[in-house]
């Protein structure tokens, strides 16, 4: 018979209609701002800047080595190497970034700069809501806006942060011991960074 | 059902008064490019007899970026990312397509888990895309947002899974050569087989609701019927030309990633209408549906990358290699020159829904220009892709 | 499938005067190609399309390539007499190559489910002589790819039904893809302040009003822009 499509098409719509007000899977809309869906762990939005302990510049990770500049598919990234050096946390000695300018209406969140990155420098955010009221110069955001502590990286990634601590620590144990081993004096080595706010700040 | 032309021609029609005269009869139209149904900056000129259609030039180019010149000017890994820019519905797929092409110019392995995750993210893909599809022809059609809602709540659904996978809902940028980027662990795979699981029910309420629809009949049957010769010589692929009754599916000519370990089947139309266009779409999330629960079945744990590729100062040997797969929309197609440098030399996408837009006007002639709307969303496609 | 060379074999039987070199891929991907000649390129497309062997009726995807003008060098040992002795002395010879264009087909068979075969066609230069025969007759697929090689890389096809600018405007001059196009330099800003993209903009563009907060843009040396 002609029209039984249709009532059948207008009897799914009514269950949905109805099921909107209290069936789970049909209730899925969210209240935005007022309410939020949590991100999940690997949500990424635009990168920024590690540091570790106190203070964003001492305790900076990047060592302005240009490979996240060189490797950024829509070069947004701008780095200008320092003159001077600044003890790392293993405590080398190493150049760090004089300038590091992230322009966020050209970054795509890609993530390659994260990946390409030897130092654990760099990694990405989870704020998503990035506007801005100037057109120009607040669109990019300065080494200054972009340093983050350790911490932060902590609240947002629990998981990835602790992997990267225990990485790093590794590191900074097997240097230590190589250096221990070839130097028999008692050199200590300041303590790997970790999310202990006893840094690398010396 | 559409009119024909010799009733038409009884009509007596007032005298047009906008738009400019071409000889004859005919007046030229241009449809688009800020039209709501031409699925983005696409614009047709249509020169019309009363609501006839009678020639139909598709006009590209809106949203031109030179994505080919993009990519032989960045490194290979740098070209990735722009992929998911390329059909942005379907960012996987051309993750997939990219990485099948390097992989091929490098000779590269790829993992088992990694095949696995490949063929169960391509197939959620799969599953989203013609899910929206479903909506968005509707929606063209008249059924204003209710249909398209209810695919997109659905698709929601698995892009929350890409989500929670990759960072990011469409722009994944998932895949790397010789695999993966993040391991997916099990509660990613246990709420995906929740959703797979979920699935088919929804595909009942929804075919209940469009495809025994008397409006939905009338509007897509004996509406732009493709013959099976001028769809294979066109290069039209994936369901529009599996809509003809030609039975080609990359998935198991080429065989590539896993598909052989699979069983599936290849829905095959009769009509090439527009009609058989929209059930190819619901039948192929079924056969996905399969595809995904024995993918998820068999899955088992393993490294997810090849360890012998670099990610920094990658440089394949010279050589040329031309990979393809079936996207949701047809079949996409990477085809790379190296010449030994960091940059590919060339760097070519075959986008399935530009090539299936070659036969646009031979599907449209004839119909009114209400038609060309409906025709148009069945042969499914998206801007970024088709004008690169 | 048969291999390439019994492919040009039974080609250039089948077609007096055609000739088809094999173009050999040196990659892992080992794809092969057919370098048809511009004379019998629409004969020799119709016979693989048409052969009952091959039947190469679906023409997956077509494109250019632009190679320029190389100088290739060469380095022949040659035995000289220098002051009275006789030695080896390594002479370099310079040969230039002119560039060409290429046409790239890859073709796939629908009804015996084989492929892909490669064909490639060569124009004689990449000025004037860029033209190649269309081969949108055979496939028609090739239509809109034809018409994007032609938008992108200059190559004229003879025979094609529409050739038209397909993704740049009409009024377009140049052909993007081309390995040494030169990009204009007035386009509009990007607020990549670093980029010698400023620079550019700089001398094309005066500040704009108070409004946009345009003129206090500075260059990373914090110069302010010129009115």
């Amino acid at each position: 018979m002609i029209g039984t499509g249709i009532l059948k098409g207008m009897a799914v719509t009514a269950r949905n209609f109805v099921g909107s007000y209290f069936d789970e899977e049909r209730l899925i809309t969210v209240q935005y701002p007022e309410e939020r869906n949590p991100l999940p762990e690997n949500y990424r939005n635009f990168p920024f800047l590690l540091y570790d302990g106190d203070d964003p510049h001492a305790g900076l990770r990047c060592v302005a080595c240009k490979i996240c500049e060189k490797e950024c598919p829509p070069q947004c990234i701008y780095i200008v190497k320092s003159d001077d050096k600044k003890p790392d946390y293993m405590g080398k000695p190493q150049f760090y970034p004089k300038v590091f300018d992230i322009d966020i209406s050209v970054c795509m969140s890609c993530q390659i700069c994260v990946e390409v990155c030897p130092f654990e420098a760099i990694k990405m955010d989870k704020d998503f809501e990035l506007s801005k009221r100037e057109r120009f110069n607040h669109l990019l955001q300065r080494k200054e806006e972009l340093s983050k502590p350790n911490e932060y990286y902590h609240s947002i990634c629990p998981t990835e942060a602790a992997d990267v601590d225990a990485k790093l620590a590794a590191a900074a144990e097997a240097a230590a011991k190589k250096k221990a081993a070839a130097a028999p004096a008692p050199a200590t080595p300041p303590a790997p960074s970790g999310s202990s706010s006893a840094s690398a700040s010396s | 059902m559409s009119a024909t032309v010799e009733t038409l021609e009884a009509i007596e029609r007032p005298p047009v008064t906008m738009g400019s005269r071409l000889e004859g009869e005919l007046l030229e139209v241009s449809m688009g490019p800020q039209h709501p149904s031409t699925h983005g900056v696409f614009r047709m000129n249509v020169a019309l007899e009363g609501e006839i259609v009678r020639k139909l030039k598709p006009v590209f180019g809106y949203l031109h970026r030179n994505h080919e010149k993009i990519g032989e000017n960045t490194s290979y890994l740098g070209s990735m990312p722009y992929t998911d820019r390329l059909d942005y519905f379907c960012s996987m797929t051309n993750n997939w397509a990219y990485a099948l092409s390097v992989e091929k110019l490098a000779g590269i392995e790829v993992p088992e888990r990694a095949q696995y995750l490949r063929i169960i993210l391509a197939e959620l893909t799969r599953l989203q895309n013609h899910a929206s599809l479903l909506g968005f022809l509707l929606n063209d059609m008249g059924a204003w947002g209710t249909p398209l809602m209810y695919a997109f709540r659905e698709r929601e659904k698995i892009l929350d899974l890409f989500e929670s996978l990759s960072g990011s809902r469409m722009m994944c940028d998932y895949m790397r050569f010789g695999g993966c980027r993040v391991d997916a662990d099990d509660a990613w795979l246990a709420r995906a087989r929740q959703i797979v699981d979920r699935f088919p029910k929804f595909l009942d309420e929804f075919e209940e609701l469009i495809l025994g629809n008397e409006i939905v009949i009338g509007r897509t049957q004996n509406v732009g019927k493709l013959s099976a010769d001028l769809a294979i010589s066109a290069g039209i692929t994936g369901p529009m030309l599996r809509a003809c009754g030609v039975n080609y599916d990359v998935r198991k000519v080429d065989g590539y990633g896993f598909y052989p370990r699979f069983k599936f089947r290849i829905p095959l139309g009769e009509h090439g209408d527009t009609y058989d266009r929209l059930m190819m779409r619901a039948l192929e999330m079924r056969e996905s549906v399969e595809i995904l629960k024995q993918a998820l079945a068999q899955i088992q744990p393993g490294p997810i990358v090849n360890p012998k590729v670099k990610i920094r100062a990658f440089r394949p040997p010279v050589g040329e290699a031309y990979g393809r797969i079936e996207a949701p929309k047809g079949e996409l197609g990477f085809y790379l020159i190296s010449d030994g440098g960091p940059n590919p030399y060339r760097y070519r996408v075959r986008p399935p829904s530009f090539i299936n837009l070659t036969v646009l006007e031979d599907l449209c002639l004839g119909h009114t220009v209400a038609d060309v709307m409906v025709i148009l969303g069945s042969v499914d496609i998206v801007m970024g892709e088709v004008d690169r | 499938m048969e291999s390439l060379e019994q492919i040009k074999d039974r080609a250039e039987t089948a077609i007096p005067g055609a000739k088809i070199d094999i173009v050999p891929n040196p990659g892992p991907a080992n794809q092969p190609s057919l370098l048809i000649d511009n004379e019998h390129a629409p004969a020799i497309a119709k016979f693989l399309r048409d052969d009952a062997a091959l039947r190469l009726d679906f023409c997956s995807n077509v494109t250019g390539v632009d190679w320029l003008d190389r100088v290739a060098k060469k380095t022949v040992k040659v035995k000289k007499v220098v002051d009275g002795e006789e030695k080896e002395v390594n002479q370099t010879t310079e040969e230039k190559i002119p560039g060409y264009l290429e046409a790239v087909y890859h073709l796939y068979s629908i009804t015996h489910k084989h492929g892909a075969v490669i064909i490639r066609m060569r124009t004689e230069d990449r000025a004037a002589g860029a033209r190649l025969p269309s081969l949108t007759p055979i496939w028609r697929s090739a239509e809109f790819q034809e018409r994007e090689i032609y938008d992108l890389y200059g190559i004229r096809f003879d025979g094609h039904p529409d050739l038209r600018r397909i993704l740049m405007w009409d009024e377009f001059e140049d052909h993007p893809m081309r390995k040494d196009y030169v990009q204009p330099d007035d386009f509009e800003w990007e607020p990549t302040p670093h980029d010698d993209v400023l620079a550019r903009a700089k001398q094309h563009y005066t500040p704009r009003p108070e409004l946009d907060g345009a003129e206090k843009i500075t260059a990373g040396s914090g110069d302010t822009l010129k009115r």
